[in-house]
């Protein structure tokens, strides 16, 4: 885990101070909201339809306990006793007072987190692979370079105003559990024939209105390079990204109207210009931020077996377990996913709960999923019985990682001022719909979002909800076969949208037409990619 | 000239500055004025004459206008680099950083809360116009 030094704090000091001069100045009427608003904003903090809501930032979505327990009582103390864990491995809290604002910055800071460019058009939060430093499967280590994409890209005077928000992922997996291509910049770590380590580059991906899967820029950039390359990736966008209408400003636009090859030939421009200027933070550096995500002291000579004899226990050790790179670990997925609960909702007593156990279960460290989820990383396998049971008791327990009811939704119509319907009653009701039978159904991603800005990520669900207005009634569009996995896709609309009752009915109908037709192993996604979309559009309108 | 605020000791230009594409066609000039939309490496053969580079604002939220400012000092532009136009208090440390070393913003500026946001970070994470060293090169001596 990055832990500050003094620069570091003494950074996010200066910031707190800053803001609070900012909210002084606003409170006291010397800043009109036109000004205060793109101040607040590149502190994470909006205006919704109730109140003020505040995102802090989980850089890579990496927590120790103390932050975790700190973002419990924030919610206890200044919200309503609750946090929402967001799609980019985020916390928000959606009833905060303006006045509150500079003090829970300043409770933030005292355990090293903070709210910078957690919104605004700037580059914002830097996400990764949830399970990085615990996954099997992964080259190396994502977070090191996250982190140095963090301290770059944090407070960077040049693209503190760009065209339009910018979100970067880094993974370091074949698997991508970071939906690294619907990023403005996906990167994913490499070696080369020779070894040596290096970042895939994929720019221009995003979903909003005009959802486009990011194309490879550069196939190997240097990993003593890539923060130049992605300096190069900036200033191309900052200077000649759109800034006429706000809703084709995103670099995705931009790429997409000069062609990948020809972006890419001016990012190689710029990176041949900016290679001379010795930007790149020198090897030492990287080796420093490393050296913090050593693994923790695992024992050996564990036990790689896990005690199987409960039936409920067995049942959600079979979903929310990921392999470990460690033998006798594992790596556990909490759902904050109850049936007919708020998708990404925890309380303060639940946020502390998982920060104890992390504390004495998983070496003080947790992880925040793109898919409003807690990971505990380095579990023993021993210990998971006994570690469920107090789950359990706290209503953490549900086994349904990455099954129906495991739904990504946005805040929607509920808090947020940009919506046009509502996704959590939606996300309540499709949940208690297919609860029984989601064992049975097996993966299957359902995603909704209350606007076409997509936060909720439809047109990445094998199953995506999309929310519209319609003359003034609520109305959802069902778009299937979408993915934000390393099988990319984005999904199809069927046709005509529903109402809130018949949205519900049409996830049924094509998830029971999947049992029907699923062969031997396929997911939902699978069976829809083999059949196509005819015989989904036959039981929704025939 | 009341609102001007100068980080420089020389003489400030007491001519209007003309516009990109008029000084390409009268390079005699020294004063040139960037909007938004210009190609601000198009001065790149002339900087050693230029005494004067404004870049104009017309709203603080376009940004493109940090990014010309820092290709010129790289290219090793010394003269004078003001901001002018919807130029906020709060916009001008990354201003600075970028090479600005002088303000004129459309509405006046409170010298006091000027130094004070000057003086706000203690450091900065990258390299940037301004030579301060990076956060980085502080860590590693």
């Amino acid at each position: 885990m990055y832990i500050y030094d003094e620069f570091d704090q003494a950074m996010v000091d200066a910031r707190v101070a800053e803001f609070r001069d900012q909210v002084d100045r606003r409170l006291a009427g010397k800043l009109s909201e036109d000004q205060f608003k793109p101040l607040r904003l590149m502190n994470g903090l909006y205006l919704q339809l109730h109140a003020y809501m505040l995102r802090v930032a989980v850089p890579y979505g990496t927590l120790n306990s103390a932050q975790m327990r700190l973002l419990g009582d924030i919610a206890d103390k200044y919200d309503r006793g609750y946090g929402h864990f967001t799609t980019r491995q985020n916390i928000q809290y959606n009833w905060i007072r303006l006045e509150d604002a500079p003090d829970i910055l300043a409770d933030l800071a005292r355990v090293g987190m903070h709210a910078i460019q957690t919104s605004g058009n700037c580059i914002r939060n830097t996400t990764s692979d949830h399970f990085a430093g615990a996954a099997a499967d992964e080259v190396v280590d994502p977070r090191p370079y996250a982190e140095l994409i963090r301290q770059w890209s944090s407070f960077h005077p040049e693209f503190s105003y760009l065209p339009r928000k910018f979100k970067m992922a880094v993974i370091a997996s074949q698997r991508d559990r970071a939906a690294m291509r619907l990023h403005d910049i996906g990167i994913r770590l490499v070696r080369n024939s020779a070894g040596e380590l290096g970042g895939e580059f994929y720019v221009g991906g995003g979903m909003g209105r005009t959802p486009m899967i990011a194309p490879l820029i550069r196939d190997f950039v240097p990993i003593d390079q890539f923060i130049t390359y992605a300096e190069a990736c900036l200033r191309v966008y900052n200077r000649h990204g759109r800034r006429d209408n706000k809703y084709k400003a995103r670099i995705k636009i931009l790429v997409h109207e000069l062609g990948a090859e020809e972006y890419a030939r001016q990012v190689e421009e710029e990176f041949a210009h900016l290679l001379t200027l010795g930007i790149e933070p020198p090897a030492r550096e990287l080796e420093r931020i490393a050296a913090q995500f050593a693994p923790p002291p695992f024992a050996s000579g564990l036990p790689d077996t896990i005690d199987r004899s409960d039936p409920a226990f067995a049942l959600w050790a079979a979903r929310n377990l990921q392999p470990h790179k460690a033998p006798g670990y594992t790596a556990l997925t909490i759902s904050l996913k109850p049936t007919g609960g708020i998708p990404g909702d925890a309380s303060a007593d639940q946020i502390r709960l998982m920060a104890d156990l992390a504390e004495r279960y998983s070496f003080d460290e947790l992880r925040v999923t793109h898919a409003q989820n807690i990971v505990l990383p380095h579990v023993r396998k021993a210990d998971l019985p006994a570690l469920w049971r107090e789950l359990v008791d706290a209503g953490l327990g549900s086994p349904n990682l990455d099954l129906a009811g495991d739904i990504i939704a946005c805040p929607g119509l509920d808090y947020c001022s940009l919506a046009n319907a509502r996704s959590i009653p939606v996300a309540q009701q499709i949940g208690e719909r297919l609860a029984g039978k989601e064992q049975d159904i097996g993966e299957l991603k359902l995603k909704i979002s209350g606007c076409i800005n997509a936060c909720g990520h439809h047109h990445a669900g094998h199953i995506g909800i999309l929310g519209v207005d319609k003359k003034g009634v609520e109305n959802y569009q069902l778009l299937l076969g979408g993915s934000e996995a390393e099988d990319v896709s984005l999904g199809k609309i069927t046709g005509p949208g529903f109402d809130e009752a018949g949205v519900v009915d049409a996830v049924e109908k094509v998830t029971d037409l999947y049992l029907a037709r699923r062969e031997d192993g396929e997911r939902f996604l699978d069976t829809y990619r083999r059949i196509g979309v005819e015989p989904f559009k036959e039981v929704l309108y025939g | 000239m009341a609102d001007l605020i100068r980080l420089r000791d020389d003489e400030a230009v007491d001519h209007p500055a003309v516009t990109v594409d008029s000084f390409l066609e009268q390079p005699d000039a020294n004063a040139v004025r960037i909007e938004p939309g210009d190609d601000a490496r198009a001065l790149l053969p002339h900087l050693a004459q230029i005494a004067l580079v404004e870049i104009n604002f017309p709203v603080f939220g376009d940004g493109r206008g940090y990014s010309a400012a820092r290709i010129l000092r790289e290219a090793g532009y010394v003269g004078e680099l003001r901001a002018v136009g919807d130029v906020l208090i709060d916009q001008l440390a990354p201003m600075r950083r970028c090479g600005f070393d002088a303000f004129e913003p459309d509405r006046p500026l409170d010298p006091v809360a000027v130094d004070a946001v000057l003086a706000r970070f203690p450091a900065a994470y990258q390299p940037a116009a301004d030579g301060a060293a990076p956060i980085w090169a502080l860590r590693h001596g």
